[in-house]
C-alpha cells in the first residue's frame, strides 16, 4: 500500500478533460468556493455522485430551472451529507456500477459543527466516499454567521466587533487532526491558492479505495470584504503567511507538504480584508502567537519530508 | 460538446408537464450570466504564453482551450477579473462593458 501513488496518472491543466462539470451557476463573481467544486469535478470525471448539503454550493447549483451540475448531483439534509453519499456509493455497488466516484461538497459549517457525526460514521465505516469540505471560514450562504471553522478575531454579523469583542473569540477547529484521528485512508488539506496541489491531491483520493477527506480553503469575496479580483491570491496568502497549512495524513503518518522557512506578514494578510479591518496590533499579535504554537507542534511531531 | 449551453425552458402550463418528484435533468441551462458583468476580459493572444493558469483559476470554468490559444465564453463570464489578476504575463485585460 506505500507506493500505491507512484502509478497514478498525473493531472494537470494540459492533460484534464475538456469538459465542464460545474458550469452556469449562479455563485458570486470570484467564488473560490465554485473553484475547488469545478477542479475537483474536472479530475474526478463525469461518473461521479456529488452530494451536497445546505450550502453555498447547494444554493447557487440547482436554482430551477438552471442546473449548474452536468454529473449525478443531489441536495441532502444538513447534517447527512456524509450518510446520504455512503448510501449512494453502497447502491450503486448494489446495481453492480463499477468505475465511479462518490463525492461530497459540505462547507464548513456543514462539515465540522453540523455534518460531523455523519462524517465520522462514514469514515469509521470506511465507505467509499471522498469529502471535500471547502472552508470559507463562516456561513456564507445565510449570511456570514460564526461557525466552528472561523478564526480568532473574524467579523461575523453573530461575533460582531465593537470595544468589547474582537470579533471572533475562538480560534479555528482543529479539524485535519480530529478527521485524521479516526485513522483515515487519506486525508489532506489544501487551498485554491495552489490550484496544482489541490487536483493532486483530489487525484490520490480518487485512487484510494476507502473514505478519504480533503479540507479546501476557499475565499470569498463577499463574506470576507476582498475585491473579487483577488480571490485565489488571498487564498496563496493566507498558505504564505502560515495561518494555513497544506499537509496530508496516510499510512498513519501526518506529512507537511510546504515548510517555509519564513513566513510572509500575517498583518499584511490580515488588513487586505474587511473582516479583520477593526483588528488592533495586541489582536494581530494574538493571532501570530497561535499561529507559532501550531507550526512548533507540527515541525516537531509531523514528517517534513519532500 | 464540452459545456452545457443555453437552452429554452418552457415554462409549465399544465400539471402534467411538471417533473416527477423534485429531480431535473443535468446540466440544463435556461439563462445566461452575461447580464452580471461590469468588466470583460480581452486575451491578448500574442502576449500569452499559454500557461493555462487563468484556466486553472476561473470560477466559473469560461475560459476555453483553443489550439494554443485562449478563448473566453462571454455568455457565462461574470467579469471578476481572476484570470486578469492571476496571469503572469499580462495579456488579459479588463474593459469596462458598454451598454
Amino acid at each position: 500500500m506505500t507506493n500505491q501513488t507512484i502509478d497514478i496518472p498525473r493531472v494537470t491543466a494540459k492533460n484534464m478533460t475538456e469538459k465542464e462539470f460545474f458550469y452556469g451557476h449562479k455563485a458570486c463573481a470570484g467564488c473560490g468556493g465554485s473553484v475547488a467544486v469545478r477542479l475537483a469535478l474536472k479530475v474526478l470525471g463525469e461518473r461521479t455522485y456529488s452530494a451536497l448539503p445546505a450550502g453555498c454550493m447547494a444554493a447557487v447549483g440547482f436554482i430551477f430551472p438552471q442546473m449548474a451540475f452536468v454529473n449525478n448531483s443531489i441536495i441532502t439534509t444538513f447534517p447527512g451529507v456524509a450518510s446520504m453519499a455512503s448510501g449512494i456509493a453502497a447502491g450503486a455497488k448494489a446495481l453492480g456500477q463499477k468505475d465511479f466516484k462518490t463525492v461530497c461538497f459540505a462547507g464548513d459549517g456543514g462539515t465540522a459543527d453540523i455534518g460531523l457525526q455523519a462524517l465520522s460514521g462514514m469514515i469509521d465505516r470506511d465507505d467509499d466516499v471522498l469529502y471535500i469540505c471547502y472552508d470559507n471560514e463562516a456561513y456564507m450562504n445565510t449570511g456570514i454567521q460564526k461557525s466552528g471553522l472561523t478564526p480568532y478575531g473574524t467579523q461575523t454579523t453573530t461575533t460582531p466587533a465593537g470595544k468589547n469583542l474582537p470579533g471572533t473569540k475562538t480560534n479555528k477547529k482543529n479539524l485535519f487532526e480530529i478527521i485524521a484521528a479516526h485513522d483515515i485512508k487519506y486525508a489532506a488539506t489544501a487551498s485554491i491558492g495552489y490550484p496544482q496541489d489541490f487536483i493532486n491531491k483530489v487525484n490520490k483520493a480518487k485512487h484510494t479505495k476507502g473514505a478519504t477527506f480533503i479540507h479546501v480553503y476557499a475565499s470569498c469575496p463577499t463574506g470576507w470584504g476582498t475585491p473579487t479580483h483577488t480571490s485565489i491570491e488571498i487564498a496563496k496568502e493566507a498558505v504564505d503567511c502560515g495561518l494555513i497549512f497544506l499537509a496530508e495524513y496516510e499510512n498513519s503518518e501526518f506529512k507537511l507538504n510546504k515548510n517555509p522557512k519564513e513566513f510572509k506578514s500575517v498583518k499584511e494578510y490580515l488588513t487586505k480584508q474587511g473582516r479583520f479591518k477593526h483588528m488592533t496590533d495586541e489582536d494581530i499579535e494574538k493571532v501570530i502567537q497561535h499561529r507559532d504554537y501550531k507550526w512548533e507542534r507540527m515541525r516537531r511531531n509531523w514528517s517534513t519530508k519532500k | 460538446m464540452d459545456r452545457p449551453i443555453k437552452r429554452d425552458f418552457k415554462r409549465p402550463t399544465h400539471i402534467d408537464d411538471y417533473p416527477v418528484g423534485p429531480q431535473y435533468e443535468a446540466g440544463f441551462l435556461a439563462e445566461k450570466n452575461a447580464g452580471w458583468r461590469t468588466f470583460r476580459p480581452i486575451i491578448d493572444n500574442e502576449k500569452c504564453i499559454y500557461c493555462l493558469i487563468c484556466y486553472l483559476v476561473c470560477p466559473d470554468g469560461t475560459i476555453i482551450k483553443n489550439d494554443g490559444e485562449i478563448d473566453v465564453d462571454y455568455d457565462y463570464c461574470k467579469g471578476c477579473g481572476v484570470c486578469a489578476h492571476e496571469c503572469p504575463k499580462d495579456a488579459i485585460t479588463m474593459v469596462k462593458e458598454e451598454l
